[in-house]
């Protein structure tokens, strides 16, 4: 059985930010990728960016230049 | 073969699409359903491409562009979603078939529809355009060049002009699009109708939209989306609202391949080579006895288009000489433009139209003289 480890979850309104995201992480190395979204959290896009806690800054986040719908806390 | 039919649909690509369009049918699955690897290769291959269109035509947010089957696809989308029953709209009578019909079967759901006229050269009377203009236009469609004679539209005074009077500016660049540069925001362009298969050099199914910000359409296709499943109602945001269905994702990957291959080439580059060969079929061919040309050649900037007739003939007469005895393809009948053809006065007969691509040759454009050459010489 896996473990559940603390994340933060970033969602999106569009796709088109889901890969926007994926894109400009991979340039500036930040860490997490993209996951199908979690059913308890309701968004306007399927993925989200998934993030180990210990790992996420969120001035990093904030400075990708895309607005995020949700940034939540979420243990999977 | 000598390929001349480029305004209808480029027949030669850079290697590299085709090898995009096998990757892509190899490699991706339905993009935005579900999540595995291939799907995420396919929604990767939509951002990237869009955000390549994006930069290729101004765009500051690429998601404010769509994809689209064909540019008739994306001006049906445009004309379905915005003109309401007394709205008016004006367009021109160069325009093609693909932008007349939409707006004319508006036209018997009430709207109300202004044709600017072209004189017997294809020219548009700027001065009367804005006389056109009344408290409830709304729209404005309008090609950037004629898929006839070549000529260009002025469309940043088209675009002026229709703001001045509150209306939004729809561009048809059908023709244009690849083999000339276009910004949308220099332009003055609200929304952007292309095709992907003619000089953007990609497949045939491809082709977009551009919708600024602050314009919204309603989408007249609706269904799958991958997102909010349970909701009723397509997703407002663009560009998932006119994007329903799965995408042609081996398509756009060529069209993306097509889009890297233009950016390093340039499209003001491509568009001298073009227009040079062009040149040079017109210059052989203009003193040819029985030879008539249809246009304005006077105007400094011309899209790679050469249509004529010769003689009596009828020009799909003469496309089949050319085709039978030169192994020549050009396009000829009526080019879906028949406001166009009646002010030029070829209603009738038609137009044998040449178009060029910059994969042509001044060698092949020497064949084609002489065979201008040889057909009218038997027909004078």
């Amino acid at each position: 059985m896996r473990s559940k480890k603390n994340y933060i979850i970033l969602t999106f309104h569009t796709t088109q930010e889901a890969f926007a995201c994926e894109k400009r992480c991979a340039e500036r190395g930040l860490p997490g990728r993209l996951i199908p979204l979690p059913g308890e959290i309701d968004a306007g896009c399927g993925l989200s960016w998934r993030v180990p806690t210990e790992d996420y800054r969120a001035e990093d986040f904030s400075a990708l230049g895309l607005s995020f719908e949700k940034i939540v806390p979420f243990m999977m | 073969m000598i390929y001349f039919d480029n305004a209808a649909t480029t027949l030669r690509k850079p290697p590299e699409v085709g090898e995009a369009v096998l990757r892509a049918m190899e490699t991706c699955g339905n993009a935005g359903r579900g999540f595995h690897g291939p799907m995420l290769n396919a929604s990767r291959l939509l951002y990237e491409t869009r955000e390549k269109l994006a930069a290729f035509f101004g765009v500051g947010d690429p998601s404010r562009i769509a994809f689209a089957s064909s540019v008739t696809d994306a001006l049906n989308i445009a004309v379905s979603g915005l003109v309401r029953p007394g709205d008016h709209v004006i367009t021109t009578a160069c325009e093609h078939n693909s932008v007349l019909r939409p707006l004319y079967r508006k036209a018997e759901e009430g709207a109300l529809l202004s044709i600017l006229p072209a004189d017997e050269q294809g020219r548009l009377d700027y001065e009367a355009f804005d006389a056109l203009f009344s408290e409830a236009t709304r729209y404005v469609f309008v090609q950037h060049a004629s898929n006839l004679t070549g000529n260009f539209v002025d469309i940043a005074r088209m675009a002026d002009c229709a703001h001045r009077h509150g209306a939004i500016l729809i561009c048809d660049a059908a023709q244009t699009a690849g083999a000339y540069p276009i910004d949308v925001k220099e332009l003055g362009i609200d929304v952007l109708c292309f095709t992907g298969h003619k000089s953007l050099l990609g497949p045939q199914g491809t082709g977009g939209i551009y919708v600024r910000e602050g314009i919204e359409i309603a989408p007249f296709r609706v269904g799958g989306s991958g997102v909010h499943s349970y909701d009723r109602h397509q997703p407002a945001e663009m560009p998932t609202v006119l994007e329903a269905g799965t995408q042609n994702v081996p398509g756009i990957a060529g069209l993306g391949a097509a889009i890297d291959y233009l950016s390093m080439v340039g499209a003001g580059t491509i568009y001298k080579a073009e227009t040079s060969l062009a040149d040079q079929f017109l210059c052989g061919i203009r003193d040819i006895p029985g030879v008539r040309l249809y246009g304005d050649f006077s105007a400094a900037d011309r899209m790679p288009i050469v249509s004529l007739n010769i003689g009596n003939l009828d020009s799909g007469q003469v496309s089949e000489y050319l085709w039978e005895d030169y192994e020549i393809c050009v396009r000829s009948g009526a080019h879906c433009a028949p406001l166009l053809h009646k002010a030029l006065g070829t209603e009738k007969t038609g137009a044998v139209r040449f178009s060029f691509s910059h994969y042509n040759t001044a060698d092949e454009v020497r064949c084609a003289v002489r065979a201008i050459a040889e057909i009218a010489s038997g027909e004078c």
